[in-house]
């Protein structure tokens, strides 16, 4: 009898194996402080180890802007879905920007931090969530820029082209939020795999470039239909969030409940395997990597 | 008070040792078919092979523990002891949760806290304050518990002058005390200790020990402490665990746990395969071993000291070309003693292939002492080893009063007399 009431004393009990769905939310909450530090210190450290600071956040995407509308609008002539050219850039290259940066950082986690994983116990997942929290501090300060561009051309608007905001605009957390699970998730798959198969680091930046020209980020769906391979671009889930997202900001994009709907989906389905590889991987990544 | 904290049981860790970067995709999916539909044994694991680097297995895998099993009580202050890769690291990083046991299993009632390594996840670009928040976060605080602690912290780290400058402008000293200040301050049920007290300098290392002392002590919380400093383990523990070959070898009491280590160290240092040589190599050390009274017994204050050199020496070269400087720090990097045959005239020995050192009386107070050697041969360099010889100096009674001089207070002894007048 003494000997069961000791038995369910214990707080913790190190095993070796345990089922794949062992994955002690409760431990991940008791660290809620450390996440708010790391993201504390990336914005820090990226801010104090640049001259420019944040001003790097908008060279990138004004820049990749400008090439996009000349190469993609001007050359190759690829309509816009009358919106001004460089909004409808602007807003597929800013939310395409989160997604990879959230999905590139964390599938480079355990190799990033295998020094920290090997020497403290923490929930590791406090490490990807902490990059998808930070990355959104880059991700504002593109929308302010995407929001100031919509000022000025609303200003100063150029004839044949129009847009306008639409109360999709309410759907905004909901995106960002499946943008961000949605890298997290390919993200963790990745991360768990490089550290068995390093090769498919190669692959991530190379993977993530092509997947944009499979997105709706240079061209419209409904651009992609004409041309019939709209079927094509509608199984990435992020095609469905990147015209929903476009479609509140500027009022075009082929955006419908069922596209979201089916992202929503794929995203969780992803996110739930990325979670389970994650978890079973950072038991023992120690000892490989 | 005694109720069992940490019990292990039958804990094992298996490595897989060679090319693990080569895994294959199918040998993977093998051994999942193997272990996970069919239920049997993994076919990569051979049981019952032991952990001994010397001897080469005949499987790549590699037990660096096998079935240990013990019991650490609330408030006891555990020194683990063993050679190196006796798998002491892979226990602490077992129970710190690093890495995931094979097979067995460790409970564990309350919080752990391991600092395996000091100052983990500092970033040099935040100030000292914002790392102290950052590390103790790491190392599971809450803020508001790091806050409550925080002037605690900053004053035992004793860096408070520069508490808001980025840690990259420290010194690596302060640093140091400003990590090992965090990680001293967690309030866990028991605290993991790794070598780290190696940092530092003398009087910092003595604070250190002494707050884990205090830990242990009179906070009655359980502390985990792995070293190779035998002084400082029976400083500061209560109970010792031996580890040999990745196994259980003892367990008990600290001094019996030390005996018990050195009874099975035999202090010989092989150095034919040793990479950081220099000189021209005509005779080379190849082994050294170093003993007290005689090679079953261990080095003692106020004791002899034998040391004894292994030489290669294909040239033959003959003794009145040698010269062998023996050169004796302590771990600090201080210089005690210098030894060397060139103080004396000796008979000529031809071919010489082993040097013994004689000491009657040993003057050097307990602890861990390195020995660096240099050989001439005809006032030629011909092998030069830095700290390559440790070996470890238990107390001993010097003055046969059983009373002796504190190791904080001086590090060597002196045959005197002190007398008493009155005009």
């Amino acid at each position: 009898m003494k000997d069961n009431q000791e038995e369910q004393n214990w707080d913790l009990i190190i095993k070796g194996h345990s089922s794949l769905f062992d994955l002690n939310f409760s431990d991940l909450w008791r660290y809620r402080d450390l996440l708010v530090m790391f993201v504390k210190r990336d914005f820090v450290s990226f801010y104090k180890q640049t001259v420019l600071g944040p001003l790097w956040f908008f060279i990138q995407p004004i820049f990749t802007t400008i090439v996009f509308s000349f190469v993609f609008g001007n050359l190759a002539g690829i309509s816009t879905d009358g919106l001004p050219s460089y909004l409808f850039y602007l807003t597929g290259i800013t939310s395409w920007a989160y997604f990879s940066d959230c999905l590139t950082k964390t599938s480079t986690v355990f190799r990033d931090n295998a020094n920290i994983f090997g020497k403290v116990y923490f929930p590791r997942l406090i490490m990807p969530l902490s990059i998808v929290v930070s990355n959104l501090v880059r991700f504002g300060v593109q929308l302010l820029l995407m929001i100031c561009m919509m000022a000025y051309f609303y200003i100063f608007p150029i004839a044949g082209t129009s847009f306008h905001i639409t109360l999709g605009l309410f759907l905004f957390p909901i995106l960002v939020l499946l943008m961000a699970l949605l890298g997290l998730g390919l993200g963790l798959i990745i991360t768990a795999m490089t550290t068995k198969y390093r090769d498919l680091t190669f692959l991530v930046t190379f993977g993530v470039q092509l997947l944009m020209y499979g997105t709706t980020v240079i061209y419209p769906l409904s651009y992609a239909r004409e041309k019939g391979y709209g079927n094509i671009a509608e199984l990435n889930p992020m095609t469905g969030i990147i015209e929903a997202f476009r479609y509140a900001f500027l009022g075009k994009g082929e955006f419908t409940a069922a596209s979201l709907g089916y992202s929503t989906v794929v995203t969780l389905i992803i996110l739930f395997f990325g979670v389970i590889i994650f978890n079973k991987t950072e038991k023992n990544f120690v000892d490989t990597i | 008070m005694s109720k069992p904290i940490i019990k292990v049981e039958n804990l094992s860790k298996a490595y897989q040792i060679g090319q693990i970067g080569s895994r294959t995709l199918s040998k993977d999916v093998e051994r999942f078919w193997q272990t996970k539909i069919l239920g049997k044994e993994d076919p990569f694991l051979k049981i019952g092979e032991t952990n001994n680097r010397s001897i080469k297995g005949t499987s790549n895998i590699v037990w660096s523990l096998k079935d240990i099993n013990f019991e650490i009580n609330q408030g006891d202050a555990v020194g683990i002891i063993g050679k190196n890769g006796a798998g002491k690291s892979t226990l602490l990083k077992l129970l710190s949760r690093v890495t995931s046991p094979t097979t067995g299993q460790i409970k564990v009632k309350g919080r752990i806290a391991s600092l395996l390594e000091v100052g983990t996840g500092f970033h040099p670009e935040l100030s000292g304050r914002e790392n102290i928040y950052l590390n103790g976060a790491i190392l599971g605080m809450r803020k508001k518990e790091i806050t409550r602690k925080l002037d605690e912290i900053i004053d035992f780290s004793g860096v408070e002058r520069y508490i808001d400058t980025p840690v990259k402008r420290y010194s690596s000293g302060m640093y140091v005390r400003l990590a090992f200040a965090v990680a001293a301050h967690l309030e866990s049920e028991i605290l993991i200790v790794d070598e780290v007290l190696a940092v530092g300098d003398a009087e910092f290392q003595k604070k250190c020990l002494g707050k884990m002392g205090d830990i242990s002590k009179s906070e009655g919380r359980t502390v985990l402490f792995v070293s190779h400093n035998m002084a400082a383990v029976q400083n500061l523990c209560n109970k010792g665990i031996v580890l040999q070959n990745g196994m259980n070898h003892f367990q008990g009491a600290a001094d019996k746990a030390i005996q018990e280590y050195l009874k099975n160290s035999a202090d010989i240092t092989s150095l034919a395969d040793y990479k950081g040589r220099s000189g021209t190599g005509i005779v080379k050390i190849i082994n050294a071993k170093i003993y007290g009274e005689n090679q079953f017994v261990e080095p003692q204050v106020g004791q002899p000291l034998h040391i004894e050199l292994e030489l290669y020496n294909p040239s033959k070269i003959d003794s009145s070309q040698i010269r062998l400087d023996l050169k004796i720090d302590d771990n600090l990097g201080q210089r005690f003693l210098w030894l060397s045959n060139y103080l004396f005239e000796k008979q000529t020995v031809n071919n010489v292939t082993k040097m013994i050192f004689k000491i009657d009386k040993l003057i050097l107070n307990q602890g861990g002492y390195y020995i660096s050697t240099d050989l001439y041969v005809d006032y030629k360099r011909a092998d030069w080893l830095q700290s390559a010889i440790y070996f470890e100096v238990i107390d001993g009674d010097f003055y046969k009063t059983g009373r002796n001089i504190p190791v904080e207070e001086s590090k060597i002894y002196l045959d005197f007399d002190v007398d008493f007048y009155n005009k």
